[in-house]
């Protein structure tokens, strides 16, 4: 990106408009999922309910944080040729991690993740940012880049999740939202929602709103 | 007629850009086309316009779906009688079956056009009358008891998400009618499967006679009991449990009629959805492995909604194949696995819905390769001229 501006700088403050924008910008215009297209498969499989998307969205943002921050420090070492098989046990040696923590605190929901916790190692959004990012930038920026995708990517998990258990199970973070009155008067929870196609479906749709707020993401014709 | 032309011509300049009523002007347009031919004039390309526009063969197709949607107003109604013991007479079934279908209809079109009307107003462009048929033909595949705020809800996500966002009518990829359809299918299954739908009032379940079961011939064919299949001929004049408009297969042969003498429906399209379909149910026959594979093809045609798909619903001009050739292997393929997900799938008892929606997707497809194939073989006669 702009590392050779960054060399000739002396010190820049840790917040400076540069790093924010590290941060901000995967929450927006530069979205792993809604405009990169990353990360999908695990976005379709976990949003049924919000409380396992927001514990993926954690996780994620840990392993895309400490992979990068981890990458940019050695990445002067590692031989370019073997490269992905350093990254690869980073990634994966953090995924372990997480995944331990998952099942020691958060059992339930550990299960209902099943694999998807160990395929966050697959996740094209990790590797794309080390091979991107990671390898040519300092540690302070990478760890902020980390945290802006893991960001991104979660925000559209809690979105997707959100609409998917209020719609598909009248719940919220497990708890009856939808009121016994309406269940009485006829109405029903919508089957569709639960099965992943309504979760491609409801990502294309935030595609759509998203484009049509953000200009510039409209490609010229 | 006379005065009411003179009145749109009087108030149209209310709705041009910058007039008082210029936020309804979609509306208006609608409304004014609908009535009269517009008196637009083409500024390039072709001329020559054909008299029958998209609003006069929509208005074909309409026309060819009122004798089963009467007919399948009046079943509802019988059956409603046969559920409760009842002897009614032919007014009173009708009269019953109207007030059934009627807020069906009518919620269907409210929904349905008012994300058109939406959609027309901002995109700038006029109101594309393709909601007049699917918003006719969604009534037609529900259950008589469908709850109506399923209607909306599933109207509106078909309009929207099968119509709009790829451009409206003429661009979209599968049929509206039968993407809402599929929602309900899929969203709320209790309420378009089973054997408490099809019979308006069941749900309720007040009055019924004992052994009435309303179950469709589908029903009966998916649990394997083949013998409590109505008499072909009852399944033929449609005096069977189903959808509103598909009981009657003589209504729907009534309807093709219309549609195939006034060019509207594409019968290479209706003709190999009946060879597709008849030749896996021989196929079958010759396999015989259980009792649903036995049912000869006849019965299969007169099942379910076979016919009203293979007639009312692949021949959609948007979503068919467009080239004759792909028609042929278009409709052949959506007989065919309306048969084979039918008698294969226990969890789905009709297919016809399924193989359309999965044939639109891949109409674009098929025309693709004929067209591909089209200009392989017309170079080749080009090389071989240029050679000699």
């Amino acid at each position: 990106m702009s590392q050779t501006q960054a060399i000739n700088a002396e010190r820049e403050p840790l917040f400076s408009a540069k790093n924010l924008k590290l941060l901000k910008g995967p929450l927006n215009t530069i979205n792993p999922i809604t405009v990169q297209v990353l990360g999908i498969c695990s976005a379709l499989a976990v949003t049924a309910q919000i409380k396992p998307a927001i514990v993926m969205a954690l996780s994620v943002t840990i392993v895309t944080a400490f992979s990068n921050l981890i990458i940019s420090l050695i990445r002067n070492t590692i031989p370019p040729r073997i490269r992905i098989i350093v990254q690869l046990v980073i990634i994966a040696a953090l995924v372990i991690i997480v995944d331990q923590i998952l099942k020691a605190y958060v059992y339930d929901v550990s299960k209902k993740l099943s694999v998807f916790v160990g395929l966050i190692i697959t996740n094209c959004i990790i590797m794309g940012r080390l091979e991107a990012f990671a390898m040519s930038n300092k540690p302070w920026p990478s760890l902020l880049d980390g945290i802006g995708n893991g960001l991104g990517y979660g925000i559209i998990l809690v979105i997707v999740g959100f609409f998917r258990e209020i719609l598909g199970s009248g719940k919220l973070y497990g708890m009856t939202v939808i009121p016994k009155f309406m269940y009485d008067i006829g109405y029903v929870d919508n089957g569709l929602v639960i099965l992943p196609p309504m979760a491609l479906i409801a990502i294309g749709v935030i595609i759509w709103v998203q484009r049509s707020r953000e200009k510039e993401l409209i490609e010229k014709q | 007629m006379k005065a009411l032309h003179e009145f749109l011509e009087r108030i149209r300049p209310l709705f041009k850009k910058g007039g008082r009523l210029s936020m309804f002007r979609s509306t208006f347009d609608a409304f004014d086309t609908f009535l009269f031919v517009p008196g637009k004039v083409t500024t390039g390309g072709s001329h020559i316009r054909d008299a029958i526009d998209l609003k006069r063969t929509m208005s074909v197709v309409i026309i060819a779906l009122m004798p089963a949607l009467l007919f399948g107003m009046w079943n509802v109604g019988y059956q409603r009688s046969l559920s409760i013991g009842a002897d009614w007479s032919l007014l009173q079934n009708f009269w019953y079956g109207f007030l059934v279908v009627l807020p069906i209809i009518i919620v269907s079109y409210v929904s349905g056009l008012a994300v058109e009307f939406i959609f027309a107003q901002i995109k700038g462009h006029e109101v594309n009358e393709g909601f007049l048929v699917s918003g006719m033909l969604i009534p037609m595949i529900m259950p008589p008891d469908v709850p109506l705020w399923m209607v909306a809800v599933a109207t509106v996500f078909a309009v929207i998400l099968g119509k709009e966002i790829f451009g409206g009518t003429g661009m979209n990829i599968v049929n509206p009618a039968l993407l809402a359809r599929a929602f309900i299918f899929f969203a709320y299954p209790a309420y378009i499967s089973g054997s408490q739908i099809w019979t308006a009032g069941l749900m309720e379940g007040q009055g019924v006679i004992d052994g009435f079961s309303g179950a469709t011939p589908m029903a009966h064919a998916a649990a394997g009991e083949m013998d409590k299949i109505p008499a072909l001929a009852d399944m033929f004049f449609g005096f069977i449990p189903g959808s509103i408009g598909e009981t009657s297969k003589l209504a729907i042969l009534l309807g093709a009629a219309i549609l195939l003498i006034t060019g509207v429906g594409s019968w290479r399209i209706i003709l190999s959805t009946l060879i597709g379909g008849v030749l896996t149910v021989l196929l079958f026959n010759a396999v015989s492995l259980n009792t649903y594979m036995d049912l000869s093809p006849l019965t299969q045609l007169m099942m379910g909604g076979f016919l009203f798909g293979a007639i009312f619903m692949a021949t959609d001009p948007v979503t068919a194949a467009q080239t004759f050739k792909g028609q042929y292997f278009y409709g052949f393929f959506v007989g065919v696995f309306a048969i084979l997900i039918r008698v294969l799938n226990p969890a789905y008892p009709e297919g016809m819905m399924l193989a359309i929606l999965l044939m639109n997707v891949v109409a674009p497809l098929i025309d693709h390769y004929v067209i591909q194939a089209n200009i392989r073989r017309r170079l080749k006669r080009a090389t071989i001229k240029l050679k000699a």
